[in-house]
C-alpha cells in the first residue's frame, strides 16, 4: 500500500474540526430535548411551580427587611433552575450510554472531549432558555431588578455557575452509569446544596450550626451574588460587597470547573477499558 | 493485503476473571468477509471493539489497513464503520439527521453529506421514511438505519457486530441481502453472529469463537466437511427400529448409526436423493411404517456440536446481556 509510507505516524482531530464536533453534538441534544416534550414540561413546569409556591405559599411567612420576597426569591430561583437543569448532563449521559449511542461516537474519527462538551454546552442553552422564562413569569409577578444590564450580569453569572456543575454531573453520571442511578445520585447532591442555602430563606433564619454550612457553601454564595448584582447592594447582608462576592463567586465557579471537567474525562476514558 | 489483522488478542474485564479473548489471531484480506461465529458471551463483540478502537487490548496487537488500533485510533476511525446490535441510532433524530450528522462526524464537508445521505438512504431503501423521527422505525428499520451511518464514511472496514439479532426472520433475510449488496463493491467486513445460517449466508470465510479463543477457521464447506457429507435421516417407532436397522444392513452392507434416544437411524447419503429413495423402498419392503425422512445436509450448528462438544446456546434477544465494557 503506497500511502502507507506518506502516513502521519498518528491522525489528529485539528482544533477546528474539534469545535465542529462539539457544535454537532450540541445541535443533537438540543434536538433531543425539544423532541421530548415530557422532559421540555417537567423542564420548565418544575420551577414555575416552585416560583409560585414559594412567592404564594411560603412568601407570606418569610420576611425579609427592606426586600420583597419576589424580589429576593427570583435571583435564588435562577441558581436552582441552573442546578436542576445541570443534573441533566448525568441523565443525558447515562442514557446514550445505556443507548450504545457514545459507542458509536466513539468508533467516529471526532474529538474526544465532544462528547462531553456537546452534552454540557446543550444543558446550558437548555438552562438558558429556562432560566428566560423563569425571568418572565417573575415579572408577570412582581419582580423588579435594579435594571437590564443587573439582571443579565446576575443570570450570566448563575449560568456560569450551572456549566461548572454541569461537569460535576457528568462525573456523577459517568459513576452511576444507568440513567436511573444518575437521577438518584444527582439529588442526593442537590436537595442539600438547594435547600440548606441562601435561595429561598435568608439563612440568619436557620439554626447556627446549619448556617456555618448554609452561608459557605457554593449554592448560597452564587444565590447571593446574583440577588446583589441583579438588585443592588442593599439586598446583601450587611458587611459584604457585590464586587467581593463577584471575586467569590469565580474562584467558586472557576474552582469547580479545574477539578471537575478532568475529573470527567478521566471517568470518561475509564468506563471503557 | 490484508485489512484487517489480529496478533495475539487478549482481553480481560476488570471485575471478571475469566479472560473475555484469550490469544485470539485472525485476519482478513481485503475486500472478503470474515464471519465471527459463536455463542453469546463468546468474545466476539470484544474482538469488535478491540479492533474498532473501542477498548485497548491487555496484550496483542491488531491493525485496520496497515493501522495499529492502540497508536493511531483516529487514523484507524477514519477508515472503518461500524453498525451494531444495539442499532446505535437516535431515536429523537429522523434518519435523515441521523445519516448527516454521523457523515458531519466523519468530516465530510457539510455541502457534500447532504448528497450522500441521500444516496445511501436510497440505497437502503429508507427514502419515504427519512423525514421521519426514528421512535416510529420498525425494528427492521433501525438496523437498516444503522447499516446508513455505518456506510456514509465510505469506509473501507465494516464492522458489523449480530446486525440481524432480536429481529424477526423475514426482516433477516432482507438485511442479509442489503449486506451481501453493500459489501459487494468491495468492502471489507467483519461480521459477528449466533446466526449459524447467517455466517453461512455472508461468510467467506468463518470463525468459530468459543470462551475467547478461535477455535476453529475455515470457508463453510471446509467446516461443513469436518463432520462428513449428507445422510438420510430416517425416524421410526422404536419397536421398528431392529427390522428397519436389517433393511438397511442389507442395502448398504454396513449398519446405519442408530441414535436410540430420538430413535433415528443415520444412513450416509452417497447418491444424495438417489439414497433417500432407496432407502424409502427398502422401508416399503420391509414393511416398516415411516414416521420422518429426510436428507440431512450438515449445518454449522453440527460443527459446532463437533468441533465444542456441546450445541451453540443461542439466547433468546429478550434475556440477552449486552456484552459490551459499559455494562460490567
Amino acid at each position: 500500500m503506497t500511502t502507507t509510507a506518506a502516513r502521519p505516524t498518528r491522525e489528529r482531530v485539528s482544533p477546528a474540526h474539534a469545535l465542529k464536533d462539539v457544535w454537532i453534538i450540541t445541535k443533537r441534544n438540543l434536538r433531543r430535548f425539544i423532541r421530548m416534550p415530557q422532559l421540555l414540561l417537567f423542564a420548565t413546569v418544575q420551577p414555575v411551580m416552585f416560583l409560585l409556591l414559594f412567592t404564594y405559599v411560603f412568601g407570606g411567612a418569610i420576611d425579609i427587611p427592606g426586600v420583597s420576597y419576589i424580589d429576593f426569591l427570583i435571583p435564588g430561583i435562577l441558581v436552582q433552575t441552573v442546578m436542576f437543569g445541570s443534573t441533566n448532563t448525568a441523565t443525558g449521559l447515562t442514557e446514550d450510554l445505556a443507548a450504545g449511542v457514545i459507542d458509536r461516537f466513539r468508533s467516529l474519527p471526532m474529538a474526544r472531549g465532544a462528547v462531553l462538551g456537546g452534552r454540557t454546552f446543550a444543558d446550558l442553552v437548555r438552562s438558558a432558555g429556562v432560566n428566560t422564562l423563569m425571568i418572565f413569569v417573575g415579572f408577570l409577578i412582581g419582580f423588579r431588578p435594579a435594571g437590564i444590564p443587573q439582571l443579565l450580569a446576575g443570570l450570566v453569572l448563575a449560568l456560569m455557575f450551572g456549566y461548572s456543575m454541569s461537569w460535576v454531573f457528568a462525573s456523577v453520571g459517568l459513576v452511576a452509569r444507568t440513567p436511573e442511578a444518575a437521577q438518584s445520585a444527582s439529588f442526593l447532591v442537590v436537595f442539600p446544596f438547594v435547600f440548606a442555602s441562601s435561595v429561598f430563606v435568608p439563612v440568619q433564619s436557620m439554626p447556627s450550626w446549619l448556617q456555618v454550612f448554609a452561608d459557605n457553601q457554593p449554592v448560597s454564595v452564587i444565590a447571593t451574588t446574583v440577588r446583589g448584582l441583579t438588585l443592588g447592594i442593599e439586598a446583601l447582608p450587611s458587611g459584604k460587597t457585590i464586587e467581593g462576592m463577584v471575586a467569590l463567586s469565580l474562584v467558586w465557579i472557576i474552582g469547580i470547573f479545574a477539578v471537575a471537567s478532568p475529573l470527567s474525562v478521566q471517568l470518561y476514558r475509564r468506563i471503557f477499558s | 493485503m490484508l485489512a484487517v489483522v489480529a496478533d495475539q488478542v487478549s482481553k480481560t474485564y476488570k471485575k471478571s476473571d475469566v479472560p473475555a479473548l484469550d490469544g485470539v489471531s485472525m485476519s482478513i484480506e481485503r475486500g472478503k468477509v470474515y464471519g465471527l461465529l459463536g455463542p453469546n458471551g463468546a468474545g466476539k463483540t470484544t474482538l469488535i471493539r478491540v479492533l474498532a478502537t473501542l477498548l485497548k487490548p491487555d496484550s496483542g496487537t491488531a491493525t485496520v489497513e496497515g493501522i495499529d488500533v492502540v497508536a493511531d485510533p483516529i487514523g484507524v476511525r477514519t477508515r472503518i464503520g461500524l453498525g451494531g446490535q444495539y442499532a446505535a441510532v437516535d431515536e429523537f433524530l429522523t434518519g435523515r439527521e441521523n445519516v448527516v450528522m454521523v457523515g458531519r462526524l466523519y468530516n465530510l464537508p457539510k455541502a457534500k453529506v447532504e448528497v450522500r445521505a441521500q444516496e445511501v438512504l436510497e440505497r437502503i431503501n429508507l427514502v419515504d421514511a427519512a423525514d421521519r423521527q426514528v421512535q416510529t422505525y420498525s425494528g427492521g428499520m433501525r438496523r437498516r438505519l444503522d447499516l446508513a451511518a455505518s456506510l456514509v464514511g465510505r469506509p473501507d472496514v465494516l464492522f458489523l457486530d449480530e446486525p440481524t439479532t432480536g429481529i424477526d426472520p423475514r426482516s433477516r433475510v432482507d438485511i442479509w441481502e442489503l449486506i451481501r449488496e453493500l459489501v459487494s463493491g468491495g468492502t471489507t467486513l467483519l461480521l459477528t453472529t449466533q446466526y449459524l445460517e447467517e455466517a453461512d449466508f455472508l461468510a467467506d470465510t468463518i470463525g468459530v469463537i468459543d470462551q475467547g479463543r478461535l477455535i476453529a477457521e475455515g470457508t463453510s464447506e471446509d467446516l461443513k466437511e469436518r463432520i462428513g457429507g449428507v445422510v438420510v435421516q430416517l425416524h421410526v417407532d422404536e419397536s421398528y427400529c431392529k427390522p428397519a436397522i436389517d433393511a438397511i444392513k442389507d442395502l448398504t452392507g454396513s449398519e446405519p448409526l442408530h441414535d436410540a434416544d430420538r430413535d433415528f437411524l443415520v444412513i450416509p447419503a452417497e447418491h444424495g436423493s438417489q439414497s433417500l429413495i432407496e432407502v424409502v423402498r427398502a422401508m416399503d419392503t420391509a414393511k416398516v411404517p415411516i414416521i420422518d425422512i429426510e436428507l440431512h445436509k450438515p449445518t454449522l450448528d453440527d460443527v459446532f456440536l463437533s468441533i465444542t462438544g456441546h450445541a451453540a446456546e443461542v439466547e433468546t434477544a429478550d434475556d440477552r446481556v449486552p456484552e459490551s465494557g459499559v455494562a460490567r
